[in-house]
């Protein structure tokens, strides 16, 4: 008896001991493929740093951004490790809500990461979040379509290109639609495609001084071309259709093109998932002669909020799952095509991956094309290609893309919904002391 | 009898449930009512303070504010009149003597064991999608061309779904109602040579007119906050085509930040819904006295 509450004195003893000693984390982050993937292969993280414990927090990509938004906003302090974008980086990073990441080791070799995205990442030159995976969006098309419309989709199309070629492929009668696009309302879901697709038309959503510009012509194209385009070639339903209802329309063979993220190229060429796996053809996001194209920037990246106690250890596992080692462990366990694509310069230098993903150097060309520093063809005092790196902007463009999302579906006109627009970003940017 | 002392020992114990009762209810509500003078959001820090009624001047100037009340009473009175009519139909036809009698009562009411986000996925994916819905594959056997349910009518889609889940409850609360009318009544109504609409009318439905009061009741308390149907499945749109009141709170608070108009929101919800409990109670509640 004597013996047995020896032991185990000792034994709980010597947990505490460790207890203390150890370090635990928490990750917040979105439930995305590639994220569950890291989760799996920490085991190589915690080999190496055995005195740190992971604690997961996995969200749906709206949920994720409510809690963290409101963690850090709040000061609550639940997370150590973040997984935001690109829109919230530069923003938090002003507030000082995010620390600098000048700790991430020596072999990290932060200068491989694709400038765009660092550039995005980045406030005064400091990077504030570790891209794990980036993406443009670009032209994902039917090659046998394309063909039997006897048309050739060049590498930079234009948008009457996409036009034209989208009415040949119309077939509704065989339940294939020319264009699939976005028409989900959100500030991430129809606008980031709309806004993307306005920089190429010329329109912006200020001008210099803050004033909304959706009362000037290049909207009024844009959004008439959007609508009239979705009419004419779209699929029925097209206002609820966002990213993942368009790739389960693509997948099954019901979309000739469809305009968006880069990231979507490995789950339309994936065999398994999709009936037209080896159909696909993807060009650059197409533009109007204007210098600008269609596409956008974003990367989900992992940060490191200001108000996190263990700092070190948050940056330790920051730098080694955003680090060339980590998409070599990718690679050796699961394949050159699973490693989380967009942001390292490397990763597109090596034959394997080029090998393995198809759609590679038309992901790396489309990321390059986008400058969140000058997004648009006239000056804005904003940065930012599919959104506006203001805190207000996420409030804004769900509603913007609320109105332009009834346009879509029939219920207002394409100058109502624009005449509201106006009306509303008026609003919010005189609420936001922006203008008076 | 209780005595003096039973009914103060009675008090004495009841206390502490009633004090946390109180406290979980007043501690919410006044941080609402605090939060809704107040400029707070998050998000940009710097404008923060007391700014009297203008929370409420912003909330009720919102284009979205006076559709999203027509479309909250919309739901709420078209979702009653389906599922107490319903309700009332499904109950008489489920009271019948019939073979598989058992199962057919638990297929009526389960509807009522899916979660509301489950059912609304179900709805938008697989019954009402335009594309590969059940609805457009009938649509489209028929020659006829396939409704865009959530584009073109969001609402009328919305009601179903609500309908759908609730129609379960109606017709369990109504059913059990109709199922303690003593046999004898119909079967002297039978024998005066009373018709199956006149037995209905002057017998069964005075008959379950408590139980349907209790249906109103209740499904009026829970149709007031629908709010998952909506965001599964339109998120309040196209336009503002479905947001009612707690969708567009949600907007405020946690796709905005805009915490002070939120709680103006949050507040202003309290009161109507007060008002539509009130004259639900005068209306129908004379019922439960009885």
């Amino acid at each position: 008896m004597k013996l047995r509450t020896l032991t185990l004195g000792l034994l709980s003893a010597s947990a505490l001991a460790f207890a203390a000693h150890a370090e635990s984390i928490t990750i917040a982050t979105v439930n995305n493929g590639d994220m569950v993937r890291m989760q799996k292969l920490t085991e190589d993280f915690t080999k190496a740093n055995p005195d740190i414990q992971l604690n997961w927090v996995t969200l749906e990509e709206n949920v994720l951004r409510e809690r963290v938004t409101t963690d850090i906003a709040t000061k609550g302090g639940q997370y150590d490790v973040m997984t935001i974008g690109t829109y919230e980086v530069p923003i938090w990073a002003k507030q000082s809500w995010l620390l600098p990441l000048d700790k991430l080791g020596d072999d990290y070799d932060a200068k491989d990461i694709i400038p765009a995205i660092a550039g995005g990442l980045s406030v005064d030159g400091k990077l504030y979040a570790a891209p794990f995976y980036g993406e443009s969006s670009f032209v994902m098309y039917r090659k046998d379509l394309m063909e039997k419309a006897g048309l050739k989709m060049p590498d930079a199309p234009t948008w009457d290109f996409i036009k034209q070629a989208a009415d040949k492929m119309t077939d509704r009668a065989n339940g294939v639609n020319g264009v699939c696009l976005r028409g989900k309302a959100g500030w991430g879901e129809n606008m980031a495609f709309l806004t993307a697709m306005s920089n190429s038309f010329g329109a912006r959503w200020f001008d210099e001084n803050w004033k909304p510009q959706f009362d000037q012509p290049e909207w009024k194209k844009t959004l008439q071309f959007y609508v009239d385009l979705m009419k004419a070639d779209g699929p029925e339903g097209a206002s609820s259709n966002g990213f993942n209802e368009n790739l389960a329309l693509f997948q099954q063979g019901k979309c000739g093109m469809w305009i968006d993220a880069t990231v979507a190229a490995s789950f339309v060429s994936d065999p398994k998932a999709s009936k037209v796996a080896d159909k696909v053809g993807y060009a650059l996001a197409p533009d109007n002669g204007l210098g600008k194209r269609g596409n956008w920037l974003w990367a989900w990246s992992l940060a490191v909020p200001a108000g996190t106690k263990k700092a070190d250890a948050a940056e330790k596992f920051v730098s080694w799952a955003t680090s060339k080692h980590y998409a070599e462990l990718v690679a050796s366990k699961e394949g050159w095509a699973n490693v989380p694509p967009g942001t390292r310069s490397s990763l597109y230098a090596n034959a394997e991956y080029q090998k393995a993903a198809p759609f590679a150097k038309m992901t790396l060309d489309s990321i390059n094309a986008a400058d969140p520093t000058h997004p648009t063809v006239k000056p804005v005092p904003y940065v930012g290609v599919q959104f506006v790196a203001i805190p207000e902007f996420q409030g804004l463009g769900t509603t913007v893309g609320q109105l332009f999302s009834a346009a879509l579906a029939g219920q207002s006109s394409v100058d109502d919904a624009l005449k509201q627009a106006q009306d509303a970003a008026t609003a919010a940017m005189t609420e936001g002391g922006y203008i008076k | 009898m209780a005595t003096q002392q039973t009914r103060s020992l009675a008090r004495f114990m009841m206390a502490p449930s009633v004090v946390l009762l109180l406290v979980w209810m007043v501690i919410p509500l006044a941080l609402t009512l605090w939060f809704s003078f107040q400029q707070y959001n998050p998000l940009n820090p710097i404008h923060d303070g007391f700014v009297g009624f203008s929370n409420y001047a912003l909330f009720w100037s919102n284009p979205a504010f006076l559709q999203s009340i027509l479309n909250t009473l919309v739901l709420v009175i078209s979702v009653l009149l389906i599922t107490v009519i319903g309700g009332i139909l499904l109950a008489l036809l489920i009271d019948q003597p019939m073979w598989g009698q058992g199962i057919v009562r638990i297929l009526v009411i389960s509807p009522f064991f899916v979660m509301p986000p489950v059912a609304a996925l179900v709805w938008k994916n697989m019954i009402m999608h335009p594309q590969y819905g059940v609805f457009a594959d009938i649509a489209r056997f028929f020659g006829a061309q396939p409704i865009d349910w959530f584009g073109q009518h969001p609402m009328t889609a919305i009601i179903i779904i609500v309908a759908w889940q609730w129609l379960p409850f109606a017709t369990l609360i109504l059913l059990t109602a109709l199922q303690s009318l003593d046999g004898e009544q119909k079967e002297a109504a039978e024998m005066d040579g009373a018709g199956f609409i006149s037995r209905f009318i002057y017998l069964t439905l005075p008959h379950m007119s408590r139980a349907i009061t209790v249906v109103i009741l209740i499904q009026t308390i829970f149709l007031l906050s629908v709010y998952a149907e909506i965001l599964v499945t339109t998120n309040g749109g196209p336009g503002y085509a479905s947001t009612n009141l707690p969708f567009l709170v949600y907007q405020k608070a946690l796709l905005e930040f805009k915490i002070g108009q939120a709680s103006a929101g949050g507040v202003i919800a309290v009161i109507l819904a007060n008002i539509v409990a009130f004259f639900a109670m005068r209306a129908v509640g004379k019922n439960l006295d009885k």
